[in-house]
């Protein structure tokens, strides 16, 4: 076996623990965690107010596809949620950064696996909600009299829970970047703001991407907010996305957010008392 | 090489004052003050492989601003630190690997989960395999007498018992340099002396180095040979425990058990009267007067049984932390003159 291969064993060992630990820790919420799942439902909101609007026929899409799309959308929110800068707040104010900052370990990679913790024990609740709408309305996939069994393809599915992680893995460093402000600031969760409402607004959360202008769409694929939920989810109902350039804009952002977020956390380092530790 | 290098090591923070009041509040907000506070001033000392040194000074001395620069958690205004021939700043995994630091209070262990979730954690951070991990756990238990707690909710224990999990997560690596922030803080009798107990055994075991701050001076003289005092940030003192009292302590304790009731005013002519109780005496005389004094309490008075001891060691840190900057010089002025 050669050094590599060991070190990379050894990194997959470190993060199955790691995980294991964290998603135990997040078990011991379950009942937090499901109010949680029910919290993320705006998407099924949604979906209400734009059944109507299909119904109407003045958009170019119908009642069943509106409510394919927001009940995608809500699976996908529930892979997408980030909260890390709550977390990192209360570590740089309380001072329980540091033994983090002891580590061989980058804390970013903990904080990573402490959201797949608690997204995996939140996921189970999120479908199960999702089941049960399914059921209350079946011509979301039967496509009701005369239409078309709902069936995206296992290729689709698997591309849109890649992209929705790697949607997830963006949003991550997105906010992350913002966080290393606690090192100068302290509070900083109010700045989740900047980033929380053009994702609200921009990333399909809100509103179907059909409604939009094509050219206000266009500008808009420019951006990293599409890629977080209308892709992943167009894949899923419709069976088509730009794959190709959603994967390029996507690694674009990711590596300029990445690489912010190292810049300032070496700088941010520098700054850092430790407070009240 | 020493494990701990330290030269001429200085922080400097900036701090914003706040008035009290509507207006202070509203100033604070518009146009902060802010003042420069040194919390550490040209400090420097060397600590060797396998030694323990305690780490004294009252509070805001600057011993936990001085532990976090040799732990690279701050950034030094100026100066050197050098832990295992490395910077500590440039936060190496190597380096990293081969220290800990234990802050009494700030807690690493997650706090729903018993601790052996969170030394599972830690191991794999480490990268430590299981089995081995497992087997450390066993042995770290066993010392600090935990084996029965550790599935139990950290929540759920007494602060001797997190302290000791604390202890535990921050030792599974095996460090061999250990920067212990009082350590036994809040622990009653019982577990303070388990903790000591546990902390001269690891030294003893893998030959680590340990800088240790304690109030409790239980701690430093059950473990520490050699203190660094350090006082308004700067360095007072550096050397044995013993040479401490020497320095700081310029008198005697003189007992006296007399044949008839002691006279307080004859007394005054031998030293400073602590207590006169009907044949009790106890006297404070100045070291280099001692001998000279017990001679003559000896051939004046009618002496039974006669006494000399230092004072206890907390009077004489108290003391010397009590002491200004000026009585300071005047004592080393005496001891220079006395060598």
């Amino acid at each position: 076996m050669t050094a590599a291969t060991s070190e990379s064993v050894g990194l997959i060992s470190k993060f199955r623990v790691m995980f294991s630990v964290h998603y135990a820790e997040m078990l011991t919420y379950r009942a937090e965690i499901a109010l949680w799942a029910v919290a993320t439902m705006q998407p099924l909101i949604m979906m209400g107010i734009w059944s109507g609007a299909g119904a109407s026929g003045h958009f170019d899409f119908d009642q069943i596809g509106v409510q394919r799309y927001f009940i995608v959308v809500y699976i996908i929110r529930q892979i997408t949620v980030v909260w890390t800068i709550f977390h990192f707040e209360w570590l740089v104010v309380t001072g329980r950064l540091s033994p983090m900052l002891l580590h061989p370990v980058d804390p970013s990679i903990r904080f990573i696996l402490m959201h797949l913790g608690e997204q995996w024990t939140r996921l189970p609740f999120a479908l199960l909600f999702a089941g049960l709408f399914l059921a209350a309305y079946p011509q979301t996939v039967t496509g009701g009299p005369g239409g078309e069994l709902w069936w995206p393809g296992v290729g689709n599915i698997l591309l849109a829970i890649f992209f929705s992680y790697f949607a997830f893995i963006l949003l991550f460093y997105m906010q992350y970047t913002l966080c290393m402000a606690a090192f100068w600031y302290e509070r900083v969760a109010a700045m989740d703001s900047l980033i929380f409402l053009p994702y609200m607004f921009l990333s399909g959360m809100i509103f179907p991407f059909e409604v939009l202008p094509d050219t206000a769409r266009e500008v808009l694929l420019w951006t990293p907010y599409p890629y977080m939920v209308w892709f992943p989810a167009s894949l899923v109902v419709h069976g088509e996305a730009p794959v190709i350039k959603g994967l390029l804009i996507m690694t674009c952002w990711l590596v300029v957010f990445y690489g912010l977020s190292r810049w300032l956390w070496h700088k941010g380092l520098k700054h850092y008392s430790a407070m009240g530790a | 090489m020493p494990a701990v290098s330290v030269e001429h090591l200085s922080k400097t923070f900036e701090v914003a004052d706040k008035l009290p009041g509507l207006m202070g509040t509203l100033r604070h907000f518009v146009h902060r003050k802010y003042r420069k506070i040194e919390a550490v001033k040209d400090v420097s000392f060397h600590i060797e492989p396998g030694e323990v040194v305690g780490f004294l000074g009252p509070n805001g001395a600057g011993k936990t601003t001085t532990l976090k620069m040799l732990t690279g958690l701050i950034h030094p205004s100026c100066g050197k630190v050098d832990v295992l021939g490395q910077e500590p700043f440039k936060r190496r995994p190597d380096l990293l690997k081969e220290f800990t630091l234990v802050m009494g209070q700030k807690q690493q262990m997650i706090w729903d989960l018993p601790p052996s979730e969170s030394l599972r954690i830690n191991a794999a951070i480490y990268g430590i395999p299981e089995k081995e991990a497992q087997r450390r756990i066993d042995e770290l238990a066993g010392m600090l007498s935990l084996s029965d707690e550790l599935t139990r909710p950290v929540r759920k224990l007494s602060l001797g018992e997190r302290m000791k999990s604390e202890l535990m997560a921050a030792l599974i690596h095996y460090p061999k340099i250990l920067f212990l922030d009082e350590p036994t803080l809040g622990l009653d009798v019982n577990a303070q002396t388990a903790v000591r107990a546990f902390l001269r055994e690891y030294n003893k075991k893998h030959g680590a180095s340990i800088l240790l701050t304690s109030h409790y001076m239980a701690d430093i003289t059950a473990l520490c040979d050699r203190v660094i005092m350090i006082h308004h940030g700067g360095l007072l003192y550096d050397g044995s425990l013993a040479g401490v009292i020497e320095r700081f302590a310029p008198f005697r304790e003189v007992k006296l058990e007399l044949g008839s009731e002691a006279d307080e005013n004859l007394m005054t002519r031998f030293g400073e009267v602590e207590s006169v109780e009907g044949r009790a005496v106890r006297l404070l005389v100045r070291r280099e007067e001692l001998t000279a004094t017990v001679d003559r309490l000896l051939d004046e008075l009618e002496v039974t049984d006669l006494t000399v001891t230092d004072p206890p060691i907390e009077e004489v840190i108290g003391r010397a932390f009590n002491t200004d900057k000026d009585e300071m010089a005047a004592v080393d002025a005496r001891g220079g003159a006395d060598q």
